[in-house]
C-alpha cells in the first residue's frame, strides 16, 4: 500500500509537471462528454423508445464514463513499460525487491488512479451542475453509490490485470504497436467504451457479458445509473470477481514464463 | 561472500544475411546462431574486496553481472552471493545488493532526482532515519546538493551518472555492481565518481565489482583483476601481478625521418602501431636487448627521437587480448 502511494505520489508529481497536458485533457473531456450528450440527444429525439435506457441515464453514463476516463481507457498504456521492454531498462525493475508483475501493476495503478483524480473532481462538478436531463443524476440510494464504488474498484484491477497481458505479450512481439492497436480498437469496443453494452444487438450482449470486457466500465457505470440491479447485479460482480482472479492469475504465470527467457543485451 | 561455480549460458541469435529475398525466407523459416557467452565460469570474490572485471566488447561482462545481480539464469552452474542463489531468492537477494548499468538510467525521466530516491525508499522499504542518513552522505560524497532538486532530464550526463550511483546505494547494499560507471563521462566527474567508489569501499567496506574499458578506472580502484574473454575467465590476479607478468617487455616509441618502414617482425620485438615518422614497437626484453631492438630499427631509417617506456595498464590490456587471441 505504502509502495502504491510512492508510485501514485510520483505520477501525480509527474502529470502536475506538465500543467498544460492536464488544462489540455480537462478541456478534452468537457468537449467530448458534450458533444456525445448532443449526439445522443439528437437520436432520443428521433425515437425515445428505441433505446433501453432514459436519456438521463445515458448523459450521466456519459459523464461517467468522462470523468473515469482515465480508469478505464483501453488505448492507454504506459510506454515506459514497453521501452522498459524493448530497450532493456527492466534489468532496472528486476534488480528490485519487488515482483516484476506486482511493480508493473501497481505503477499502472498509480498512472490511471493519478490521472483520474486529477480530472474527474471538475468533470462530475461540473456535469452535476448542468440542467436536468443533460447533466449527471444522483444515485437512486447510498447502497447504490457503494455497490457503485466497489465494482468501480474491481473493474478497475480488471482492466488493469488484462492490460498486463498486452505488455507481457511485447515480450514476445517486441513491438508494442500491434498490441497496442488491438487493444485499443477491439477494446474500447467491446468493453462498452464506444456505445454502452446495453446499446448493442441482443445475441452479442450475451455474449460481452460473460467476457472479462463486461466486468471493466461497463459494470460499475451501469449499476451508477440504476441500469443493473439485484440478481442480474449479483451475478455480474461474481463473474467480475471470477474474471480479475483468472487474470491475475493467468497474468503471473505468464510473466514468469517470459521472464526466464528475457536477455538484456549489450552493454 | 560471491561463488561462482561453472556457471554456463548460451543465447541464440537470429541471423540472417541482407536483401529482399533473404528477410523474406526468414519469415518462414529463421536460423538462428548459438553463443556461448559464458562458458565454464568460476571466481569467488570476498567481503569487501574491489574487482575490476574487465575484457574486450562481448566477452561477457554484462552477463556475468546479470547473473549475479539475479537478472539472468545461467544454463548451468551454481552461484551463491551471501549464501543465497540471486535468480532464485531473487527477492531477498536484490536488497543486498546494488546495480548500476552504466549505460541505462534508473531515475524518473521528468521528475526532480530527489522523488525518485524517496520512491526507492519506499521500495526498498528503507527506514526513514536510515534514508536520511544515507541520502545525507551519498549528497555530501558525491557533490549532489542542489542537483537533487533537478529533474533527471536537464541533468548533464556526469551528474546524472553520480545521481545514478547514489540512487542504486540508497538502502545500503552490502554489494555494489557498476557495469561500465564512467561510461561517456568527462575527466572530472571520472575522477568523481572514481574517489566516491574508493572511499565507499574504505569506510563501508562495500564490496565493488565493476566493470569498465577506462584502464585508469581499474589502475585507480582495483586490486584484483578478472579477464573475461569469448566466454571464460582467463586470468584473475593483482594488476602488479599482471604487469610484472609482463614486466620483461618494454616500448619503443620512435619518430623517424626518410625511408618508410616495413613493419618490423622479429625474434622479441614486434609492430605495435605504424604510420608515417612514427612507429611503437614491443620488445620483448628476455629475448631481444633494447639496444640491439634500436640496432634494429635504425637499419630501417633515420631515428630522429625514440623513448622507451614500462608497459601501461592499457597495453597490458591489449597485450593480454592478444595473448588469449580475444
Amino acid at each position: 500500500m505504502k509502495k502504491y502511494l510512492s508510485f501514485f505520489r510520483i505520477r501525480f508529481l509527474n502529470s502536475l509537471q506538465y500543467r498544460a497536458a492536464a488544462y489540455a485533457g480537462m478541456a478534452t473531456q468537457f468537449f467530448w462528454g458534450g458533444m456525445l450528450v448532443l449526439m445522443y440527444r439528437a437520436f432520443y429525439r428521433a425515437d425515445a423508445a428505441a433505446f433501453p435506457m432514459a436519456f438521463q441515464q445515458t448523459a450521466s453514463y456519459v459523464w461517467l464514463q468522462q470523468a473515469f476516463l482515465w480508469l478505464f481507457m483501453t488505448w492507454g498504456y504506459d510506454n515506459e513499460i514497453f521501452a522498459q521492454i524493448t530497450q532493456g531498462t527492466i534489468a532496472y525493475e528486476l534488480a528490485r525487491p519487488i515482483p516484476v508483475y506486482s511493480m508493473w501493476f501497481l505503477k499502472q495503478a498509480a498512472n490511471r488512479s493519478a490521472g483520474a483524480f486529477l480530472r474527474c473532481i471538475p468533470v462530475l462538478t461540473v456535469s452535476f451542475l448542468l440542467p436536468k436531463p443533460y447533466g449527471l443524476m444522483l444515485p437512486d440510494s447510498i447502497q447504490t453509490l457503494l455497490l457503485f464504488l466497489m465494482t468501480l474498484v474491481l473493474g478497475f484491477f480488471t482492466m488493469l490485470a488484462f492490460q498486463m497481458l498486452a505488455y507481457i505479450l511485447v515480450f514476445y512481439t517486441m513491438s508494442p504497436s500491434g498490441v497496442r492497436m488491438v487493444m485499443a480498437t477491439a477494446g474500447e469496443f467491446l468493453s462498452g467504451g464506444l456505445i454502452p453494452i446495453p446499446f448493442m444487438p441482443q445475441k452479442m450482449q450475451d455474449i460481452l457479458t460473460l467476457t472479462p470486457f463486461a466486468a471493466m466500465q461497463n459494470l460499475p457505470l451501469r449499476v451508477y445509473i440504476g441500469d443493473i440491479a439485484g440478481g442480474e447485479l449479483a451475478n455480474a460482480v461474481i463473474l467480475q470477481l471470477f474474471w480479475l482472479a483468472a487474470l491475475l492469475f493467468v497474468g503471473n504465470l505468464w510473466i514468469r514464463r517470459a521472464l526466464r527467457r528475457v536477455v538484456v543485451q549489450g552493454g | 561472500m560471491i561463488e561462482l561455480n561453472h556457471i554456463s549460458k548460451t543465447f541464440r541469435i537470429a541471423k540472417r544475411n541482407a536483401g529482399m529475398k533473404e528477410a523474406v525466407k526468414a519469415l518462414f523459416r529463421k536460423e538462428y546462431t548459438e553463443i556461448h557467452a559464458l562458458q565454464d565460469i568460476s571466481f569467488s570474490i570476498g567481503k569487501g574486496e574491489m574487482v575490476g572485471y574487465i575484457g574486450p566488447n562481448g566477452a561477457g561482462k554484462s552477463s556475468t553481472i546479470k547473473v549475479m545481480s539475479g537478472i539472468l539464469t545461467p544454463d548451468s552452474g551454481e552461484c551463491r552471493i551471501d549464501g543465497l542463489v540471486p535468480w532464485k531468492n531473487r527477492k531477498e537477494h536484490v536488497r543486498r545488493i546494488g546495480v548500476v548499468f552504466g549505460q541505462r538510467s534508473q531515475l524518473w525521466w521528468d521528475v526532480p532526482v530527489i522523488d525518485s530516491m524517496e520512491l526507492l525508499r519506499d521500495i526498498y522499504e528503507v527506514e526513514p532515519a536510515r534514508y536520511c542518513r544515507n541520502l545525507d552522505m551519498l549528497a555530501q560524497m558525491l557533490e549532489l546538493g542542489e542537483i537533487l532538486r533537478t529533474p533527471a532530464r536537464q541533468l548533464s550526463l556526469g551528474q546524472r551518472m553520480r545521481c545514478e550511483i547514489a540512487a542504486s546505494l540508497i538502502h545500503s547494499p552490502k554489494i555494489l555492481f557498476l557495469d561500465e560507471p564512467t561510461i561517456g563521462l568527462d575527466a572530472v566527474s571520472k575522477i568523481a565518481v572514481r574517489d566516491f567508489i574508493r572511499q565507499l569501499n574504505a569506510e563501508q567496506k562495500t564490496t565493488v565489482i565493476l566493470t569498465t574499458h577506462d584502464m585508469q578506472d581499474i589502475e585507480a580502484l582495483t586490486q584484483r583483476i578478472l579477464l573475461i574473454g569469448k566466454g571464460r575467465i582467463l586470468l584473475d590476479g593483482s594488476l602488479e601481478q599482471l604487469k610484472a607478468r609482463n614486466s620483461a617487455v618494454r616500448t619503443l616509441t620512435v619518430e623517424f625521418s626518410g625511408g618508410d618502414f616495413v613493419p618490423v617482425e622479429g625474434e622479441g620485438i614486434h609492430t605495435v602501431q605504424l604510420r608515417s615518422g612514427h612507429g611503437v614497437f614491443a620488445v620483448d626484453t628476455r629475448i631481444l636487448s633494447v639496444s640491439k631492438a634500436i640496432e634494429q630499427l635504425s637499419a630501417h631509417a633515420e631515428i630522429t627521437d625514440l623513448s622507451v617506456a614500462g608497459i601501461s595498464a592499457e597495453e597490458l590490456v591489449v597485450s593480454l587480448y592478444e595473448e588469449f587471441q580475444i
